[in-house]
C-alpha cells in the first residue's frame, strides 16, 4: 500500500515538472540561427543534399564518433556476458531445423537485402537513410539467414577485422582532415564534385559507408552472441 | 487531415503501452511494445524526418523485437527445464 | 507539433509507472524502451516547424529558398544516433536480466534483494 502510494507520488511529481514542455515552449516558426547556418551554408559548404547527413558526419562527426564508441563498448559488454562456456563447446545443442519455404526464400532474398543495405549507405547524402540504417538492414539480412540455418556457424574472423579495419579508417579519415583540411572529420579532403551526384560532397560517403560496415557487423555480434549462447 | 491521423496514431500508442506494461503474457507485451515503435515511425513520417522514419522502422519495430524474443526464449527454455 | 509532445509527454510517465509497479525484469525493460520511443517523439517534436518540409535538399528551387522551407536538421540527427544506442542498450540489460534468470531462476525483482537492508 505504502508502495502503491510512493508511485503515485512520484508520477505526480514527475508530470508537475514535465508539464511547463508543453505549456511553455512555443512552436517554433522558423529556425534557430545555428539550425539556421546549418541549412544555408550545409549544401554549398560540404556538397550533400541531405542535411541531417551533413550534420551527423561532418558538423557534429566527434559526436557520431562517440556513439559508435558506446555502440562498440555494448556490444563487448553483450559478448563478455554470453560468452561461450568449455563446457558448452563439447555438446553442441541440438536445433530445430528450419522449413523448406524459410530455407528457400532466404537463398532468393539475403542477397538482395545486403544489396540494398549497401545502397542506403552509399545515397546517405542524397536520399534518406545512410551508415546507421544502411548496416542495420544488413544486420537484418544476416538474421535471415540465421533463421533459415540455426546449425551453420559464422565466420567470426571476417566480422570482427571487418569490424575492426571499418574504425580505423573512420579515424584515419578523421585525422587525414585536420591535416588537409580545417580541422577533424572534414570531408573536404576530397573534392567535392558536382552537387546531386553519387560521387560527390568529399569524404561523406566513404566515412558513412565505414560508420555502415561497423554498425552492421556490430550488430550481427550482438544477435550472433544471443542466439549461439548455452545460457 | 495530418492532426487527424496524429490524434489517431497517439490513441493506439498509448493503447499499446497500456497495454505492453498490464498484459499478463510476456510475448503480448513484447509484440505490444514493437507495435509502438511501428506507429511511432508513421508519426517521424509526418513531422518530416524521414531519416528517424527509416530508423525507427528498421531497429525500434524490427531488431527490438528480435532481441527481447531472443532474451524471452531462453527464460522460456530454462523454465521448461526446471518444470519437467 | 504540440500534440505530439503530448503523445511522447504520455508514453514517458506510462513507461515510467510502468518500470516503477511492474516486478518481471523484461516487464521494466519493457517499460524502459517505452520511454525511449516517448523521449524520441519529445525531441523530433520541437524541432518541426508547421508546413516545411524535410531537410533534403532535392530541388534548385528549394536549394534557393532552403531557410525558409525545411525544418530543423539537428534533432533528427541527434534521435538518428540515440534510436541506435537505445538498441544496444536495451540488448545490454536484456543479457543481465538472462544472466540473472540464469543465477536464480527467477525473473522476479522481488527474489533479489540482496543489496536490500
Amino acid at each position: 500500500m505504502v508502495k502503491r502510494f510512493l508511485v503515485l507520488l512520484v508520477l505526480i511529481f514527475f508530470t508537475i515538472m514535465i508539464i511547463p514542455l508543453i505549456t511553455d515552449v512555443q512552436p517554433q516558426t522558423e529556425l534557430n540561427s545555428l539550425a539556421k547556418k546549418y541549412v544555408k551554408d550545409g549544401s554549398d559548404e560540404l556538397g550533400g543534399a541531405n542535411l541531417v547527413t551533413s550534420v551527423i558526419v561532418t558538423y557534429r562527426g566527434l559526436d557520431t564518433l562517440g556513439e559508435v564508441a558506446v555502440l562498440f563498448i555494448a556490444t563487448a559488454g553483450v559478448g563478455f556476458l554470453l560468452r561461450r562456456r568449455k563446457k558448452a563447446l563439447s555438446k553442441p545443442v541440438k536445433k530445430r531445423e528450419s522449413s523448406e519455404i524459410l530455407q528457400t526464400g532466404t537463398l532468393l532474398l539475403m542477397p538482395l537485402i545486403l544489396l540494398f543495405g549497401v545502397y542506403i549507405f552509399l545515397h546517405g547524402h542524397l536520399t534518406p537513410g545512410g551508415g546507421f540504417q544502411g548496416g542495420v538492414v544488413i544486420a537484418s539480412g544476416i538474421l535471415l539467414s540465421f533463421l533459415a540455418r540455426p546449425q551453420s556457424e559464422l565466420n567470426h574472423t571476417v566480422l570482427h577485422t571487418i569490424e575492426s579495419l571499418s574504425g580505423a579508417f573512420y579515424i584515419v579519415i578523421g585525422v587525414l582532415g585536420i591535416y588537409l583540411a580545417a580541422g577533424f572529420l572534414d570531408n573536404r579532403i576530397m573534392p567535392l564534385g558536382d552537387f546531386g551526384r553519387l560521387f560527390s560532397a568529399g569524404a561523406i560517403p566513404i566515412i558513412y559507408s565505414l560508420i555502415g560496415l561497423k554498425v552492421g557487423s556490430e550488430l550481427v555480434g550482438i544477435l550472433d552472441s544471443m542466439q549461439r549462447s548455452e545460457l | 487531415m495530418i492532426t487527424l491521423i496524429i490524434v489517431i496514431l497517439g490513441i493506439l500508442m498509448i493503447a499499446g503501452a497500456v497495454m505492453a506494461i498490464t498484459m499478463k503474457s510476456l510475448l503480448s507485451s513484447i509484440i505490444a511494445a514493437g507495435v509502438i515503435s511501428l506507429l511511432a515511425s508513421i508519426i517521424y513520417l509526418l513531422l518530416a524526418a524521414p531519416d528517424v522514419a527509416m530508423t525507427e522502422a528498421a531497429i525500434g519495430s524490427g531488431l527490438t523485437t528480435v532481441v527481447f524474443l531472443y532474451a524471452f526464449s531462453k527464460v522460456k527454455a530454462g523454465e521448461e527445464d526446471s518444470n519437467g | 507539433m504540440t500534440l505530439v509532445t503530448i503523445i511522447g509527454i504520455a508514453l514517458v510517465i506510462l513507461g515510467l509507472w510502468g518500470m516503477l509497479t511492474q516486478r518481471n525484469l523484461i516487464k521494466i525493460i519493457i517499460g524502459f524502451s517505452i520511454i525511449d520511443t516517448g523521449i524520441h517523439l519529445i525531441i523530433v517534436s520541437i524541432g518541426y516547424i508547421k508546413g516545411k518540409t524535410a531537410p533534403i535538399i532535392d530541388s534548385p528551387a528549394l536549394k534557393a529558398d532552403a531557410v525558409n522551407k525545411v525544418v530543423d536538421p539537428i534533432p533528427s540527427a541527434l534521435v538518428l544516433t540515440a534510436i541506435v544506442i537505445g538498441l544496444a542498450v536495451t540488448a545490454l540489460m536484456l543479457v543481465y536480466a538472462v544472466n540473472l534468470y540464469q543465477r536464480k531462476q527467477s525473473l522476479d525483482i522481488n527474489d533479489f534483494k540482496e543489496l536490500k537492508w
